[in-house]
């Protein structure tokens, strides 16, 4: 009961508080400017009277494009919104009144856990639901695998989630917060090493993507979802920006799916043993 | 020593260190069920620390502490206590209802009984006008009082209240007063701790002076109630004068023309006037006085407060 009693507050708190509508409303603008952008490239196809399969796959990486940027999003509004939750509410105290009522600590930790969930659910239903929306509604193109692929941006969400709801049991808000974000920006750079490695047949640059990723999964689950929602020419050929040379396999999924279940019973076993 | 069912509260060496600092050196600790029990102590001296080791926010490095009969920071007890934390607050964006509904929850409490009790606290604690205002928009003596009604929403056995009095006006603190009456008339347990030692000694049964993180003494304020010290300027004090004063009184203190004794009830001042005349003594003034709290306090606790 109390998971759930925290779960609801959690999730009315970013409705109150005006972050899942300013986030909507951010998303809202970003798709405006994205088709935008797909109508004058739509109408400078016609213009130039390309061919259907090149204007096809032109969309396809636009489409891939704008999920890019929505991954990007989704991944700052993870850390952004949660960061504070558990660290903040620690140093003020808030979290005593919650921690002295006939609730264990580790309900208090997932009700708050699954409240993001809930938001980031939303939010990124949303965004990718928009793009694809927007883009078949302009150009009929929609992503190929899109619920896998929307599955994977959401499971990159949670990896994040789980791992600075780990970091804000030990640190104050700001550094758990430039650790979540550093610790992807390393994933990030890894997943580019690993891909040049990839083009350049250099086996030991893929080798060091691999144990970023290793290090933190996030990044190679975008790589998968992008894999899974272009088309299969732009994949077989190589001729997106976002093509993947390298795609994270099926282990590298399950992997980080444990990696957020260690770091979502790490928050708790920390939370759980920790001074309020 | 009382029986372990008869406790509310039970400390055996409690213990904090919080990285090589000890907070709490050696806290052992009976109160009663039923007891206003005050918690006084210089800044420092572990009180807060106590209260969380009890509440089991703050884990003790070492000890044992327990309350209601469980270990401390037994979840299913905490159904039987409230809290008050010092300068209480919480998320801003509820209104009072709301605050007091989500606490409710927590505690358990159905949607039917907190249609009840909710207005009820409101208008205990003064706050009915703002039951939909949001905390965000309340002065700090609103939000202590809010505090003190989450504190109360549960009907506890046992109220830790940390500083209640911190932000209130005098009106304000009358109403702390009363409602620590209230819940003391009800059966329940009380432990406050509180700077403001002249609180503490209108509402409290009994205190604990704690420096260190130890208790030094502690002390009934029901009985000490009565106890009356007297201070006498007179001629012709004898030793002999001076101990036959230890009938009435067990610290009796002769300095010069100066005689001070403390006597357990202010009926026995006749009886020591009328000694001392029929002894020669030339009895010049004789003034009775209570000792205050604050007095006691640092006569035990020391005037460095431990700083």
């Amino acid at each position: 009961m109390g998971v759930w009693i925290m779960a609801a507050v959690t999730f009315r708190e970013a409705s109150r508080k005006k972050i899942l509508w300013m986030a909507l409303a951010a998303g809202a603008a970003f798709l405006v400017l994205f088709a935008t952008g797909l109508h004058f490239q739509g109408k400078d196809f016609a213009a130039h009277g390309m061919s259907p399969v090149l204007r096809r796959e032109i969309t396809f990486a636009m489409l891939t494009m704008g999920l890019y940027a929505v991954d990007l999003l989704a991944v700052l509004m993870t850390i952004l919104t949660s960061v504070d939750t558990l660290s903040g509410e620690i140093a003020s105290g808030t979290i005593q009144a919650v921690a002295t009522k006939p609730v264990a600590r580790w309900q208090v930790l997932i009700g708050k856990w699954l409240g993001f969930v809930a938001m980031l659910t939303a939010y990124i239903a949303f965004m990718v639901g928009g793009v694809n929306v927007v883009t078949y509604a302009i150009a009929g193109v929609i992503a190929r695998h899109l619920v896998r692929g929307c599955f994977l941006i959401w499971m990159e969400s949670l990896i994040l989630l789980s791992v600075t709801f780990a970091f804000a049991t030990y640190f104050s808000t700001l550094t758990s917060g430039v650790l979540a974000l550093g610790l992807h920006g390393l994933a990030f750079l890894g997943g580019w090493i690993e891909q040049f490695g990839a083009l350049t047949q250099t086996q030991r640059a893929v080798r060091v993507g691999v144990i970023a990723s290793v290090l933190m999964p996030s990044e190679s689950l975008w790589r998968r979802a992008a894999f899974e929602m272009q088309s299969p020419l732009a994949n077989a050929m190589r001729i997106s920006p976002f093509s993947t040379l390298s795609v994270p396999s099926t282990a590298m999924i399950v992997y980080a799916a444990i990696y957020m279940g260690v770091a979502l019973a790490l928050a708790i076993r920390r939370f759980s043993q920790r001074d309020l | 020593m009382s029986r372990a069912s008869d406790l509310a509260i039970r400390t055996r060496g409690l213990r904090k260190v919080f990285s090589g600092k000890v907070a709490v050196r050696n806290l052992t600790l009976e109160v009663s069920r039923g007891e206003v029990f005050g918690f006084l102590g210089p800044n420092g001296a572990g009180k807060s620390t106590s209260v969380k080791m009890l509440l089991g926010l703050v884990f003790p490095t070492g000890g044992e502490a327990e309350i209601l009969g469980c270990p401390a920071g037994h979840v299913g007890t905490r159904r039987r206590v409230g809290f008050l934390p010092e300068h209480f607050r919480f998320y801003d964006w509820l209104t009072s209802v709301e605050l007091l509904k989500l606490h409710g929850r927590l505690y358990g409490m159905s949607h039917a009984a907190l249609r009840e009790r909710i207005p009820a606290l409101l208008e205990l604690v003064g706050l009915a006008p703002h039951r939909d205002k949001r905390l965000r928009d309340f002065s700090k003596g609103m939000m202590q009082r809010i505090g003190l009604a989450q504190a109360l929403l549960n009907e506890p056995d046992l109220i830790f209240l940390n500083e209640p009095t911190s932000g209130l006006d005098p009106i304000g603190r009358r109403l702390v007063r009363d409602i620590i009456k209230a819940q003391r008339e009800r059966g329940a347990t009380v432990l406050l701790n509180s700077h403001l030692l002249g609180e503490v000694e209108v509402t409290c049964d009994r205190v604990a002076f704690i420096k260190d993180g130890e208790v030094l003494e502690t002390r009934q304020l029901t009985e000490d109630a009565e106890q009356t010290t007297v201070s006498l300027r007179a001629l012709r004090v004898t030793a002999e004068v001076v101990n036959g004063l230890s009938q009435w009184s067990r610290s009796v203190c002769s300095e010069g023309e100066r005689l001070r004794l403390t006597l357990s009830s202010p009926a026995q001042l006749p009886e020591v006037v009328r000694y001392l005349v029929a002894k020669g003594v030339d009895v010049y003034e004789v003034t009775p006085y209570r000792r205050s709290l604050e007095e006691c306090f640092l006569e035990i606790i020391g005037s460095d407060g431990g700083l």
